[in-house]
């Protein structure tokens, strides 16, 4: 897994954003993480954990919010939620799909003293 | 209080990307990202492609793996230049790490850049390196879930090799179900079955590699 790269783009964008807001502590990182990226949010606190030794951001808290897959049918055009890896339409059973979620790999906000 | 950031994490590797395209396209060498899970063919297929394209055009090739340098001396042996990058455990090539690769390759004399990726479904997917097409590797033995299973793997890629097709008629592996649940998520897709030991199939998979590279050549 590449949860440790991940984490570490991420603590660059925290450590910018600190710097630029001239903010003395980091107490939370807000995430917006897809489903589908496999990233292990668990993996990215210990990371952090290791990473923020030391700087504005230490002992912070990475709270994840999880995307899951979505995906619009090209058959009857409904929209919906992909559940348990199960890639066919619950409306009308089609499998040609466009997937319009879960994808996601951002940082929303952090907060700040 | 709250700051709104809303930066893409792997924004700098994007950035870094960008600039391998641009240096790739002064040089105008087309880059493949070639993926897969560990031993389903990415060097075997990238032999095969060599031979298939070496009158034609020049072929140079990436070799990325975690901390060996087999698979580099395999291809070396057919006498193309070669770059072998080991990640140290990273799980993926990085757009930094094919930066560093490209200082180290005569551009000028290469058309067609192979880049082996990492063995791995899941972390190559992420990260864009800079090159002009995606491809993946998936092997008759791995079995015909994994669209399913590795989803953005199967919705990155511009094509799908369907390797060792040979096996076929020893392993449980349902090739319509297979291109089906491929075609579902990911509709532009061109699928190639062949097999890198009998060579069937090469010929239709290096052609449609070929028309790729048309607007990228003329050197
Ligand atoms: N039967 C059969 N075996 C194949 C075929 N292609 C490759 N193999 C065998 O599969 C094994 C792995 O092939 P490689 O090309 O080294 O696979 P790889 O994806 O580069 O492996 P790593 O770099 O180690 O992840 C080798 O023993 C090959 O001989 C094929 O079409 N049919
Ligand atoms: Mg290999
Ligand atoms: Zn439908």
């Amino acid at each position: 897994m590449h949860e440790l790269a991940i984490t570490q783009s991420m603590f660059d964008i925290v450590l910018k954003q600190a710097e630029r807001s001239k903010a003395k502590k980091v107490t939370k990182i807000n995430l917006v993480i897809g489903e589908m990226t496999g990233v292990v949010s668990d993996c990215i606190q210990f990371y952090m954990d290791f990473l923020s030794k030391g700087t504005v951001a230490e002992g912070v808290a990475v709270s994840v919010i999880s995307v899951p897959p979505t995906a619009k049918c090209l058959t009857c055009s409904k929209a919906f939620t992909v559940k348990e890896l199960e890639w066919t339409c619950p409306h009308c059973g089609g499998a040609s799909l466009e997937i319009t979620g879960g994808k996601e790999l951002f940082v929303e906000s952090i907060e700040v003293d | 209080m709250k700051i709104k950031v809303l930066r893409d994490i792997l924004g700098a590797n994007e950035q870094i990307a960008r600039k391998n395209r641009e240096l790739l396209e002064k040089n105008k060498v087309f880059a493949v990202n070639i993926m897969a899970s560990p031993g389903a063919g990415k060097t075997s297929l990238v032999l095969q492609t060599i031979k298939a394209l070496r009158d034609k055009v020049k072929v140079g090739v990436i070799e990325g793996d975690i901390s060996s340098s087999i698979d580099a001396q395999t291809v070396g042996k057919e006498g193309v230049p070669v770059v072998q990058i080991n990640t140290g455990g990273e799980c993926h090539l990085d757009a930094n790490m094919i930066q560093n690769a490209l200082n180290n390759l005569p551009l000028k004399e290469i058309d067609l850049l192979l880049i082996e990726n990492v063995g791995n479904l899941v972390c190559p997917a992420e990260f864009n390196l800079g090159e002009h097409r995606k491809v993946l590797v998936a092997s008759v033995p791995e079995g015909d879930d994994k669209p399913h299973k590795y989803p953005l793997m199967f919705t990155t890629v511009d094509a799908v090799v369907l390797n060792k097709t040979d096996l076929l008629p020893y392993v449980k592996f349902n090739t319509d179900a297979f291109t089906k649940a491929v075609k579902g998520i990911n509709a532009k897709v061109a699928i190639f079955p062949v097999s890198c030991t009998t060579g069937n199939g090469i010929p239709a998979w290096s052609k449609w590699l070929k028309a790729q590279m048309r607007p990228a050549r003329n050197k």
